[in-house]
């Protein structure tokens, strides 16, 4: 092991990337290029009357215009990926472009192509559409109702799926000797990745196939599901996705758009791209949360959690985007009863459709949910009981000796030592001297509050078993090929598909550190379905402990053969030749006496072959298709500090201290730069972020004018610790770390604000919680400090 | 089609460009579509990303606001022309020290508003850097490491090399006036 595993290691892909050498989607450029650009509706709930788009076909720059009509027997519905299981689940056909009924406002009618962008856009302005307008219905509760309009007709109630799991019952409740419960709202997000989707295809009309440039997360099944989609052999379509301006799981479902231009490449002969503007990205691209959920808890008097329960009514928006409605269930509900040794829980959750935009993962996908409630009724719980949060989470939170835990919901926590977490974090905010303080200023009349969550997360998705029994419709686990070159340079393909999260570095870390050669020498090549083999791509914070692992072992692997041919070269055993720091050696021997080979060496001979030992193939590459055995489960303590001003209600956030265990570290710089933006994600979530519809079904935060996106001088620094306690079920003992920020900040942010307005008698606010919304709340409170 | 084009003569990044234009096109546009320089990004439709900041004679604009048209006879610095491999200017060195990038997509506007800054406020304190960061919006990195990135290149530059670097080189104006 050469050190590298574990150091602050600059980035390799930003050398490309700060001079503006990368290659995001709309960069693309190819002879003949052809634009697209799509007309949506207006209307959140309206029958297509009559399109005609014959004015549109006289603009001479256009080349194309396709309705609902044209596509509906030449392009396959988009499928619905994830479907949980005894749900009764309705996937409703989704059509690339509306047929008759538009369901949300940016629903597809038409797609012009031109020989120019802004042609194609002038030709959008030649097309009418004769709608006759329906009513709308926004919100899933309402939507459950009687007499809401009905989204799909077959789908009764607008319920989509009803899916339960765990054992609490009533009894449990309502003898409990102490019975919190409360209603919270998850509000809608907009994952707003910086760059917009986008799409380019080129058709070979003579060979049959289909390259793809897109904005993906996961090529692989983006090639998965547009062959069916297409009706395209899988071998005759190629995705790329080199760079990817973040996704934050907006980029993992497979979207009308990007089937339509395929379609339109083949259909017409040429190149073809479309690239979103913002505007449509707030419309179309999938959005996140917007849960509406009751929450009970159960406990003793002493502060003891014995049971939870959860009632969740999930907005699905106008259809099942691909992963959709794996997020309110099984990504939210397994994970409902936290870090805490909770003897029973149970979640009972709807999907419900709306006239809005389709819900999909947004970074943390039903985890963030379910952190929230929980993080919020412990603190309701604490206050019910007169104790302090902290001590309530201390008394409940699992033993660092109970590992594996199995929990209520059958899940099994592998490791943890949440107590020691706890600890540091505590000795970073200095929490009495805290409370002291907030004592004192509240006799001046000034407001303090501090706010903590004591997470586990359930990450790494995941075995593949365990995907197909909670009805995910791929597989989990990851492949990793490492190509050794004869002058031992090494290239890897790995199905993982990084976007920001920097693994082009850690992964050449991983394979630096195992065969002792500089990082320089290994290139990760990721996001090119003809280059790898397959992969199930980035999301659910699974590349390092499932991608990462899948490369490990095939590095391993390489070391095996390599072993072999050393032993070979040295005229010893196998069992004799030990390998470090990328030198072959005999064992008894320093490393430097003459019984020695080099890496380089022995590779060089396995591709000479002049002379290998009996049964030894040529060539040096490892393989692997990594499936692993359980979920990880990275875990911490967050606390927030924050001061509300008595005067406007704004906060004004004075410390934000982080403490996580992602297991071991692989990249000290590039795991605490994955905690601040997931940070910065919860706190937008809990401070200012926010989608609203109105009654019509109108999207009234459509651009960044109206939909709050945290900037630099919103936020202080950020102080971040770790903890490492090794993952015991993988070769590295690593975790993922993509997701706790955004997990653990945003309960631990309105933790901290409800402390502060505990004068006023506040229990709970809405999120987010905006300046008026907490001033309103302390003219109605009583100031009882 | 029926638009009347126009004529636009234009430095970019050292190299002087004339190119016959729709009046409406965007600066933006013309880099991307027409110079093919794809560093320049477009994160947004109303002016409030930064992702397409560039340099218009010395100065951090957004290439979304501006028609192409407006730039003519003026000098325009993309990230193409910040830096080479070999000598990167102290603003992407600091980025890449710091850490200041995740999926990349920001940073160009990012790192030329951070010039911009540095111009105006060479040793700007941490609330100076957060709030001169007002007009960019990154949804990765938290703006930590940016704001790290920007106190880097702060110290890492002297004063003269900010104005040297990112002022138009008189020469290429000469050659622009002399037309
Ligand atoms: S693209 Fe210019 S500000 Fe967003
Ligand atoms: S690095 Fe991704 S948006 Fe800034």
């Amino acid at each position: 092991m050469s050190g590298v595993f574990g150091s602050k290691v600059k980035r390799k892909e930003d050398p490309r990337l700060i001079t503006g050498q990368g290659t995001y989607t709309d960069d693309v450029k190819l002879p003949n290029l052809a634009h697209a650009a799509i007309l949506r509706s207006p209307y959140a709930h309206a029958v297509i009357k009559r399109v005609d788009v014959s004015k549109a076909l006289e603009h001479p720059s256009v080349l194309a215009v396709f309705t609902g009509k044209d596509i509906v027997q030449k392009i396959g519905p988009i499928p619905t990926a994830w479907l949980p299981p005894d749900s009764d689940i309705k996937t409703t056909a989704h059509y690339a472009l509306a047929i008759d009924k538009v369901r949300y406002v940016g629903d597809g009618v038409a797609m012009v192509v031109a020989d120019d962008l802004y042609a194609a856009k002038d030709a959008l302005e030649l097309i009418t559409v004769e709608y006759e307008v329906l009513p709308a219905v926004v919100n899933q509760e309402a939507a459950m109702g009687k007499m809401a309009p009905v989204v799909h007709e077959d789908a009764p109630n607008n319920v989509a799926f009803h899916w339960q799991a765990g054992d609490a019952t009533d009894e449990m409740f309502a003898n409990a000797p102490v019975h919190v419960s409360h209603r919270f709202v998850q509000q809608r997000l907009i994952p707003n990745a910086m760059e917009p989707r986008s799409s380019v295809a080129q058709y070979n009309a003579s060979t049959g196939s289909l390259t793809m440039w897109l904005t993906s997360q996961n090529p692989h099944i983006h090639r998965l599901l547009l062959s069916g989609i297409l009706g395209l052999p899988e071998h005759h379509i190629r995705i790329l996705a080199i760079d990817v301006g973040g996704g934050f799981g907006s980029k993992i479902a497979c979207y009308p758009d990007e089937a339509l231009v395929g379609f339109a490449a083949m259909e017409l002969g040429v190149p073809v791209k479309w690239t979103e503007e913002r505007r449509e990205n707030f419309l179309v691209t999938t959005h996140g949360r917007d849960m509406i959920l009751d929450v009970e808890v159960a406990g003793e008097a002493d502060g003891t959690l014995t049971a939870i329960r959860v009632h969740n009514i999930a907005n699905m928006g106008a259809y099942l985007s691909t992963a959709g409605p794996g997020v309110p269930t099984i990504l939210f509900g397994l994970i409902v009863p936290g870090a805490y040794r909770f003897a029973h829980a149970k979640v009972d959750v709807y999907g419900v459709f709306t006239n809005t935009t389709p819900t999909d993962a947004y970074r943390g996908a039903g985890r963030p949910e379910a952190t929230y409630v929980l993080e919020r009724i412990v603190d309701l719980f604490a206050l019910e009981l007169g104790m302090d949060p902290v001590e309530v989470r201390r008394k409940n939170l699992i033993g660092a000796d109970e590992f594996p835990y199995h929990t209520a919901l059958g899940l099994e926590y592998d490791s943890g030592n949440y107590q020691q977490s706890l600890d540091k974090a505590l000795g970073m905010v200095k929490y009495e001297e805290f409370r002291q303080e907030q004592e004192e200023l509240r006799s001046q009349g000034r407001y303090i509050g501090i706010g903590c969550t004591t997470y586990v997360e359930i990450c790494g998705l995941g075995p593949s078993q365990v995907a197909g029994a909670v009805g995910f419709q791929g597989g989990l686990w990851e492949s990793s090929t490492v190509r050794v070159h004869p002058t031992g340079k090494v290239t890897v393909f790995t199905g993982a598909s990084p976007h920001g999260q920097g693994e082009e570095t850690t992964f050449a870390q991983i394979v630096g550190d195992r065969l002792g050669i500089p990082i320089d020498d290994v290139e990760i090549v990721h996001g090119d379905t003809d280059r790898i083999a397959m992969g199930w791509g980035t999301y659910g914070s699974r590349t390092t402990p499932v991608g990462g692992n899948a490369l490990a072992i095939a590095v391993d692997r390489v070391i095996e053969k390599a072993r072999k041919i050393a032993a070979h070269m040295l005229e010893a055993s196998e069992a004799e030749v030990e390998f470090q720091n990328g030198i072959f050696y005999i064992s008894g021997h320093e490393s430097g006496t003459v019984r020695q080979v080099t890496f380089q060496e022995v590779v060089l001979q396995a591709y000479l072959a002049w002379n290998l030992p009996a049964g030894v193939e040529p060539g040096l590459e490892g393989h692997s298709f990594y499936d692993p055995v359980n979920f990880v489960y990275p875990f911490g303590s967050h606390f927030c500090m924050v001061e509300v001003d008595r005067e406007t209600g704004e906060i004004a956030i004075l410390r934000y201290v982080a403490v996580d265990d992602c297991g071991r570290v692989i990249n000290p710089m590039i795991a605490e730069g994955q905690v601040h933006g997931g940070i910065a994600q919860g706190i937008g979530q809990a401070l200012w972020e926010g989608a609203v519809y109105d009654d019509r079904g109108q999207l009234l935060t459509g651009t960044f004018m109206d939909y709050a996106m945290p900037k630099a001088h919103f936020f202080p620094e950020f102080e971040t610790a770790f903890t490492e306690t090794p993952a015991p079920q993988n070769l590295l003992g690593v975790k993922g770390i993509g997701e706790t920020g955004t997990i653990a900040s945003t309960p631990a942010v309105v933790n901290a604000v409800i402390d502060a307005l505990r004068p006023f008698g506040v229990r709970d606010l809405d999120m987010p919680l905006t300046p008026e919304k907490v001033w309103q709340a302390m003219q109605k409170g009583s100031v009882s400090a | 089609m029926g638009m009347k084009e126009t004529q636009v003569t234009v430095n970019v990044n050292g190299k002087l460009h004339s190119l016959t234009v729709e009046p409406r096109l965007l600066l933006v546009h013309m880099l991307r579509e027409k110079l093919l320089l794809s560093g320049t990004h477009i994160g947004c439709d109303t002016s409030q990303c930064g992702a397409c900041t560039v340099l218009l004679d010395g100065r951090a604009v957004k290439s979304c606001t501006v028609l192409a048209v407006q730039a003519h006879e003026k000098t325009v610095t993309t990230v193409e022309g910040l830096g080479t491999m070999e000598q990167l200017h102290p603003v992407q060195e600091g980025f890449w020290e710091k850490h200041g990038l995740q999926c990349g997509f920001c940073t160009p506007g990012v790192m030329m508003t951070a010039v911009g800054l540095l111009q105006q406020n060479p040793h700007p304190t941490e609330a100076e850097i957060r709030h001169g960061l007002e007009g960019v919006i990154c949804r990765c990195t938290g703006y930590q490491n940016i704001v790290r990135a920007v106190q880097y290149a702060a110290s890492h530059t002297e004063t003269s090399a900010i104005d040297s670097e990112v002022a138009a080189p008189d020469i290429v104006r000469d050659v622009i006036e002399g037309r």
